[in-house]
């Protein structure tokens, strides 16, 4: 299942500069382990002990995978997954 | 102390004073790191804070700027108040309310934006953004007509009116998005790595959070260069209320002032609490919620900041609590009706939890506390509707009289 993964820039320089990936996988989880089969530099940007850093957020269709079933949330041909830092916004 | 390099919170690799917010190598958030002072003694630079400008750039030399910015709004140097009456009600006798509603926007954010918008001065950039839940809004559309920058001011299409309104008269681009908070910030995340904007709150964030710092100072210096024992401070990403023990940490370490850190007391909103529930549950991360509160300028439910929030409140003896709407609104009566300050819902969930407290005896009578008051009542004039009556009459004198007598009878 082909999906579509939003790389944020800080992350542009493990993938040669690409800001838009398309991999498969049916859950999130899957798409990011093709991800960083791919960009092996990912890993250990992103990744800590099987899950994420915690200043990582993923999003499907918009949605954060915290709300959803977290690496384990399904995904289908078309979705975009998008990665984003968490550290933004403030108040 | 002048800012030596940007640097991340949990790998400490460090970068260059420019527009980023992010660890590449970790995603940890970057903080501004100085480089030691040594030149001054104390006594020599309070002189020189006590000789500054009645602003937050008294204290320029404890941020992220190269020199204060000219010509633009004044922000800070807010009163410090000695609440006698709202003391005796909650059984306290030194109790203060911090009023940053005095700021030029009514809210704290004017201290954030004037110190993100100098640095982005600094840094060449001609269009300042933001991601925001109103306040932030209103600071920096109007600290971008005054420095005469291009703004896009990124909302919630729910927001209480009065702050769009409020935002929207000083001329800037206001991109009003359907969805929460969070949502707006996720889309200012990726729309900031599109545009070469300086968005307060994101690529600037680190500059942007040190002015949270000032607050800390000015409660210090107009205690007579003394610290408080308790502070009570709304949560919302937690940056507020980590930077203000970061200001205090400062001025120990430089001499500035002595003793130790004040216990630190966050206020949620029951309707989005996610690091009071982290808190209670004994977690050191925020499991993040879908806000549904009347507090919306706290209405954050994935708080950048919670994890550093959690450890201070641990690590200075407090605590992180939070108070439902019901509780938001007699907070802001009961501030109102013993000190005539009018604040938003931020502020009635901070004296709501200064309340609950008090009722529950964890502060000592004899402590001095401070309370931070983060925006101005006419900015969610909403939820004072309805809680009172006027009386409407003929412009007769017995008309008043007779209602007079009516209303007497009644009480």
């Amino acid at each position: 299942m082909a999906v579509t993964v939003k790389i944020p820039t800080q992350l542009r320089a493990a993938t040669d500069g690409e800001g838009v990936a398309k991999v498969d996988g049916s859950t999130v989880g899957e798409v990011l382990d093709a991800l960083y089969d791919r960009y092996g530099e990912l890993r250990s940007r992103i990744a800590e002990d099987g899950g994420l850093r915690r200043f990582v957020n993923v999003y499907v269709g918009g949605e954060d995978i915290r709300f959803l079933d977290g690496l384990d949330t399904a995904v289908e041909d078309g979705d975009e997954v998008t990665i984003l830092p968490a550290v933004a916004g403030g108040s | 102390m002048p800012p030596e390099s940007l640097r991340c919170k949990e790998c400490k690799t460090t970068y260059a004073l420019d527009a980023r917010y992010v660890c590449e190598q970790c995603f940890g958030p970057l903080e501004v790191a100085y480089a030691p002072r040594t030149d001054d003694d104390p006594a020599a630079l309070r002189r020189r804070i006590q000789a500054g400008p009645h602003s937050l750039w008294r204290y320029a030399d404890f941020l992220p700027v190269q020199a204060p910015p000219r010509g633009t709004l004044p922000a800070g140097w807010t009163p410090l108040l000695k609440v006698d009456r709202l003391a005796q009600q909650l059984g306290l006798r030194d109790l203060w309310i911090k009023n940053d509603a005095a700021n030029p926007t009514h809210s704290f954010k004017d201290r954030v934006v004037s110190v993100a918008l100098a640095r982005a001065r600094e840094l060449g950039f001609d269009t300042i953004a933001c991601a925001s839940t109103g306040n932030l809004a209103n600071a920096v559309a109007a600290h971008a007509a005054a420095a005469g920058l291009e703004s896009y001011v990124f909302i919630p299409s729910d927001l209480e009116e009065q702050k769009v309104l409020a935002t929207g008269v000083y001329g800037t681009n206001l991109v009003a998005v359907r969805g929460n908070y969070d949502d707006v910030n996720r889309l200012c995340t990726e729309v900031s790595g599109e545009h070469d904007w300086a968005f307060v709150n994101i690529n600037m964030r680190p500059y942007y959070a040190e002015g949270s710092k000032t607050l800390a100072y000015e409660t210090v210096e107009q205690l007579g260069f003394e610290l408080p024992d308790r502070v009570v401070c709304p949560i919302a990403s937690g940056s507020l209320f980590t930077k203000i023990a970061l200001g205090f940490e400062e001025w120990l370490e430089l001499g500035l002032v002595e003793g130790d850190l004040p216990t630190f007391n966050g206020a949620q909103a029951s309707g989005c609490s996610p690091v009071a529930t982290a808190f209670e549950a004994g977690q050191d991360f925020c499991r993040p919620v879908k806000p549904d509160t009347i507090a919306k300028s706290l209405a954050i439910g994935n708080p950048a900041d919670g994890p550093y929030a959690l450890d201070l409140a641990r690590r200075s003896g407090g605590a992180i609590d939070s108070v439902t709407d019901d509780e938001i609104r007699e907070g802001i009566k009961l501030l109102a009706r013993t000190t005539g300050i009018f604040t938003e819902t931020a502020g009635g969930v901070t004296v709501a939890v200064l309340a609950k407290l008090a009722q529950r005896g964890d502060i000592d009578p004899d402590e001095r506390v401070v309370a931070y008051i983060t925006g101005d009542g006419l900015k969610t004039l909403d939820v004072a509707r309805g809680t009172f009556e006027a009386w409407e009459i003929e412009p007769r004198l017995e008309a008043f009289e007779a209602a007079h007598e009516r209303v007497a009878a009644v009480a």
